[in-house]
């Protein structure tokens, strides 16, 4: 008897793969009671926990928005003291770059999605995610329990010197900054080589290279950049930390040390990182223009390259944040040159996106309306970016208004609103139930509507004059009324997302069951269960085109022969995807969690001294040698089945 | 419930021990910014008593520390004490105190000189400015806990941060025990 | 630039209104930058717009996924690669554009240009008006006076953080960093006030760090730059000979000096000519009576974080000092 991919309902099973179902239960169940929540390794529960996590983090860099809004609704206001103001506006931008936007574009929708999509049972390395997960909480509680001893970093989210040097920066503010990037980006690097090592090796067979969805190789493209551009931060921020704990000179200025030094290590990790961001939400559009406008995507080959080209192009930019710097002409004309030619394969996307529309059936459903809302919102951010990447324009609206319109556009068209897309889109295979269609335009038209009457006239009061980072303004500068407008489209926004919370807290309680593909789309999460199963498919399936459940052959075969009684998993060659070895998945463990908890005291006594690091590596290395300490009867069980890699 | 109990016990302390550190004072209220012109440094007064300005948490906050060593630049103190080796003026950084190192100490030598060179800065700089420069003049010494006191400034370094420096005692701190039966 | 004639939009402190050839080379780009853009965007929006009208599926279920045929996408195929055609061609227009303003920009360079050196400050400018020779040279503070149609080099660096020269009438911000020291060619054609404003994030009171540049005629800018240059006159009334001794006998000595008089602190602005500026705390208040007593007596309030602490001082000795500050004009 052989299976097709395509599963319609459990209904359906037959005895015998009832059986199976629960032999693969018993072996891949999540351990369950108080200390079994922190013993988890699969990368669903995992991918949940990020995404909860994440858009918590989400909320509360919102709430500080709303503080700004508040205090700059009124010149000379005096709702925030300016000290609390420049702590509100470097968490807001911290929370959103390394807190949401990344954990959540990249590492929630990576670790619970590219697994399923390319049709194995775990991510690599479950051990490693779960650590990674921990890490990224730590670093955030943090950051916030820090903030609440008024000791919130204040220096920006980009936390310049001298400004957050030792000499400028007194207390111990930056400090808290340096260590929350230390946190997330070990965090993301963990998730990137997970992520690269799943797609590579652990796709089904027939996945070859020109098979594998979009999303899976925008998240991709982003791991790759991830790998490569978070050593400049990494680097940045313990230059910083040692600069202001060991007595270092790395930016004394009087000593040969350089304050740009810091802003080309930063930019070097800060321009990719949007792209990190952006490519992510390139990807969930990829996916539901496909779904709902009941095609193949138009171009697949176009729109492969072009996300490997922005990938590639995202770290030739970096001096554009820099243009103020007084960089020489030749220097200035390269960046500029490569700032606008990176809209070359974006452009390339939008159009084959549009094509896909043009030759589909447009089903406008709540995911679409939002991928809409990315196309209105995103290319005006992106139409912008033009006038920021042209030094002599730049040289007026760098560090004004006008910027900061133009990357809430890019990073909320370009993400958030792809991100919404993608919760009403996955929100039925995530938790089984389907979201409100009703509150869910609502929630879109009051976001969009609200994104505008804040950000757009931002545009404006930067090309009058008001420059950024400023927790006031005086009176008569013809920018009350443009201020007072965008505090008023904020009421919007928050509504937006009180009506989003309000459907999600309803369908998840008493939402209509959604079924394993209530979309009819082609990717392999839809091939099975809603929500999966911890085994994730009951058959490992085959691929036979790029869009799995639209091209499966009438008799698509599925994998059978791995042994049920360890967590198996197929390893899968990297360019053509034919089956090349096994291997065994761990178990639950502890050890991910206890070696995140050593890892933060590390890292967070290091705030305080030196020795931090030199005294932490102690624990760290115990609760590691406890999780790579080697089991008898799994190795015995391994060389008893001859398991290793590439024959 | 033990464990909220344990997780609100660890944000107080936490909450308690950044609280001082951060605190950042701009406006120190009409006591603090009156002109300095001095303060009892014993108990004992002619008269009444002697309302004593307050000198509020400048050794606990990060922020005054700095501040006190802004303005030793900036008052030229470094022009006769450098930047704590001395030269015309004595060292600040050793634990040798002419006129004692306590802070009360400290502050009636700012505000009522010293001979041979020392000036008064009476009438000159407010209450709350001395207790700054009081508070920084102290963690030249190493008085302070290494997250308070100033890191390396940005300049050419003549010396340890003030957070590197090892802690001096002062003779007053460790006085010497008096033998039983001797005058 | 049609914005400029939007009713109640400002003149000053705009790059949309510029008086002189950095800021129209820069607000040409811009408008060039901003007209292909947004015929862009409209095309690209209505094209969707259209596409999706055209082909929406308006039944309740989810139709199935249609087969791909070479005919649908042939057509596809020619119109995105015009599409991409056209992007690459507007984006080259648009880059040439500013390689062009850039080139521009940098021609203004003059090795006669008038050279003034600017110091940031946390959180005020420090003004030098360098000259051969020294009894000449001007130190002041916030406000720039320029002479009109000349071009000027603005010689730039900070004494502590990083902060950013920007008067957008008139030319591009250009920040100025420790360790580092930095050129900006200006020329400003129309006289007038022309407000300028930090532009980089330094520290607690970035908020309010503007400067004025003032564009005068030739034989007005001199006038002003030698009165500038004098020491300061001796009070003559007996009001102003008291506020001389206030200033004298209180903290201000620790921070300001008055050329003519014992004060020479370098660590705050240099007040010889205070009374002469039209602003005072870096372009925060208007220069009046009221605002400058209430700034000596409480900076703070004003301005919390700033490095002026209040100053007790009775009410009479106050009148005194601002009748003595009155005279350093």
């Amino acid at each position: 008897m052989i299976t097709t991919t395509a599963i319609e309902s459990t209904a359906e099973l037959t005895e015998q793969e009832r059986a199976q179902a629960a032999r693969l239960d018993a072996v891949w169940s999540e351990p369950r009671g108080f200390w079994g929540w922190f013993k988890a390794v699969h990368h669903t529960t995992i991918g949940k926990r990020y995404a909860v996590t994440a858009f918590i983090f989400f909320l509360l860099a919102g709430l500080l928005a709303g503080g700004m809004r508040l205090q700059l609704a009124f010149p000379e206001a005096h709702v925030l003291s300016n000290d609390l103001y420049n702590q509100f506006f470097t968490m807001h931008g911290s929370t959103m770059m390394f807190l949401f936007a990344v954990p959540m574009m990249f590492e929630a929708l990576s670790v619970y999605f590219v697994p399923l999509m390319v049709g194995t049972r775990n991510i690599a390395f479950p051990r490693l995610n779960a650590y990674s997960y921990y890490l990224y909480l730590f670093g955030g509680l943090m950051f916030y329990i820090a903030f609440l001893c008024n000791t919130g970093a204040d220096r920006g989210w980009f936390s310049y010197v001298p400004l957050a040097g030792p000499d400028y920066g007194p207390g111990k503010r930056p400090d808290f900054w340096a260590q929350l990037i230390t946190f997330t980006e070990v965090s993301g690097l963990a998730v990137a080589v997970e992520t690269i090592v799943t797609v590579f090796k652990l796709r089904a067979p027939g996945m070859s290279l020109n098979r594998i969805p979009i999303f899976v190789w925008g998240q991709v493209v982003v791991a790759f950049m991830v790998i490569f551009s978070l050593p400049g931060v990494v680097l940045s921020s313990t230059m910083l930390l040692l600069d202001r704990t060991c007595n270092t000179q790395l930016f004394n200025p009087a000593v040969g040390g350089d304050v740009l030094l810091y802003q080309h290590l930063f930019w070097w990790f800060g321009h990719p990182e949007v792209y990190i961001i952006f490519i992510p939400g390139t990807a969930v559009i990829s996916t539901i223009v496909t779904t709902f406008c009941r095609r193949h995507a138009f171009g697949y080959l176009v729109l492969v390259l072009s996300l490997v080209a922005t990938g590639f192009m995202a770290f030739g930019l970096w001096v554009h944040h820099m243009f103020a710097t007084g960089i020489p002409q030749i220097a200035e004309s390269y960046f500029t040159a490569a700032s606008m030619m990176i809209a070359i394969p974006t452009g390339a996307q939008i159009f084959c996106w549009i094509a896909t529309m043009a030759t589909g059936k447009v089903v406008l459903k709540t995911p679409m309306w939002w991928a809409l809302g990315f196309f209105f919102t995103f290319i005006m951010g992106g139409m912008t970016g033009i006038f920021v990447a042209s030094v002599p324009v730049d040289l007026q609206i760098h560090d004004t208004y006008f910027v900061v319109a133009h990357f809430h556009y890019v990073l909320i068209g370009g993400a958030v609103f792809p991100l919404f897309g993608a919760i009403s889109y996955w929100f039925p295979k995530v938790t089984g139930r389907m979201l409100s269609e009703t509150l869910g335009q609502i929630t879109f038209w009051l976001f969009f509507v609200g994104f505008n009457i804040t950000f757009f006239p931002m545009h404006l009061v930067g090309i009058r004059g008001m420059p950024r980072r400023v927790y006031t303004y005086p009176p008569n500068m013809g920018w009350t009324t443009l201020n007072q407008i965008e505090s008023l489209g904020y009421v919007l926004l928050f509504i937006a997302v009180c009506v989003f919370l309000a459907n999600v807290s309803r369908s998840l309680k008493t939402g209509s069951l959604a079924g394993p593909n209530p979309w009819k789309a082609g990717t392999l999460e839809w091939a099975t269960t809603s929500p999966p199963p911890h085994y994730n498919f009951l058959h490992l399936p085959t691929v036979n085109g790029r869009e799995a459940l639209w091209d499966a052959a009438p008799n698509q075969p599925v994998v059978i022969g791995l042994d049920e009684d360890a967590r198996s998993f197929l390893t899968t060659r990297t360019l053509d995807a034919e089956p090349e070895g096994r291997d065994e998945f761990p178990r639950p463990s502890i050890w991910p969690f206890l070696a995140a908890i050593a890892t933060s005291i590390a890292f967070i006594g290091s705030i305080f001294t030196p020795w931090g690091i030199t005294i932490g590596a102690i624990p760290v290395a115990i609760t590691m040698i406890g999780w790579f300490w080697p089991e008898r009867q799994p190795a015995e069980r391994r060389r008893a089945r001859e398991i290793w890699q590439s024959e | 419930m033990m464990r909220l109990a344990a997780t609100t016990l660890l944000l107080c302390a936490c909450a308690f021990a950044g609280c001082k550190r951060e605190q950042r004072v701009f406006d120190p209220g009409s006591s603090g910014s009156q002109i300095a012109n001095g303060v009892a440094v014993n108990e004992v007064h002619a008269g009444g008593s002697v309302s004593i300005p307050e000198h509020g948490p400048y050794e606990e906050s990060a922020y005054a520390v700095g501040e006190g060593k802004r303005l030793f630049s900036a008052f030229n103190c470094a022009g006769c004490h450098n930047h704590g080796g001395g030269g015309i003026g004595p060292a600040l950084m050793d634990a040798k105190w002419i006129y004692g190192s306590h802070p009360e100490q400290i502050y009636s030598t700012i505000v009522q000189g010293r001979p041979n060179g020392m000036p008064s800065f009476a009438g000159k700089i407010p209450d709350y400015q001395v207790w700054e420069l009081v508070a920084y003049v102290r963690s030249l010494s190493g008085q302070l806990p290494t997250d308070v006191a100033p890191g390396r400034s940005d300049e050419i370094q003549v010396k340890k941060a003030e957070q590197a420096k090892k802690k001096e005692h002062s003779p007053d701190q460790n006085p010497q025990k008096i033998q039983k039966g001797q005058p | 630039m049609i914005l400029v004639h939007v009713p109640g939009f400002p003149g000053n402190q705009t790059s949309l209104n510029p008086v002189g050839p950095g800021a129209e080379r820069i607000e040409g780009e811009f408008a060039l930058i901003f007209w292909i853009t947004a015929i862009v965007y409209c095309l690209v929006l209505i094209a969707l717009v259209v596409y999706v009208l055209r082909r929406r599926h308006s039944l309740n279920i989810m139709p199935e996924p249609m087969p791909t045929t070479p005919q649908s996408d042939r057509w596809a195929k020619v119109a995105v690669s015009g599409a991409m055609v056209v992007t690459v061609l507007l984006l080259f227009i648009m880059m040439i554009g500013s390689f062009v303003t850039g080139h521009a920009l940098g021609n203004m360079n003059r090795e006669t240009a008038y050279t003034i050196d600017v110091y940031g400050h946390q959180w005020w400018w420090e003004v030098h008006y360098p000259n051969d020779e020294p009894d000449k040279t001007v130190v002041t503070a916030n406000e720039i006076h320029v002479p009109l149609g000349v071009p000027l080099r603005i010689h730039g660096t900070s004494r502590d953080v990083i902060h950013s020269f920007w008067a957008p009438n008139v030319q591009g911000k250009r920040d100025l960093m420790p360790g580092y020291e930095t050129d900006v060619m200006m020329q400003i054609d129309q006289p007038g006030r022309w407000r300028g404003q930090c532009a980089e994030y330094c520290g607690e009171q970035h908020a309010h760090m503007s400067f004025y540049m003032v564009a005068e005629p030739g034989p007005q800018f001199q006038q002003w730059l030698s009165q500038q240059a004098a020491s300061s006159v001796p009070p003559s009334t007996p009001q102003a000979v008291r506020g001389q001794q206030v200033f004298l006998g209180h903290a201000c000595v620790m921070c300001h000096t008055v050329r003519g008089t014992p004060a020479g602190s370098r660590v705050g602005p240099d007040l010889t000519h205070v009374a002469s500026r039209s602003t005072i705390a870096a372009g925060l208040l208007p220069n009046t009576i009221g605002n400058l007593g209430g700034w000596i007596l409480n900076a703070q309030s004003i301005k919390p974080g700033c490095r002026m602490p209040p100053n007790h001082m009775t009410g009479s000795e106050l009148q005194d000092l601002l009748a003595y500050l009155e005279t350093l004009k």
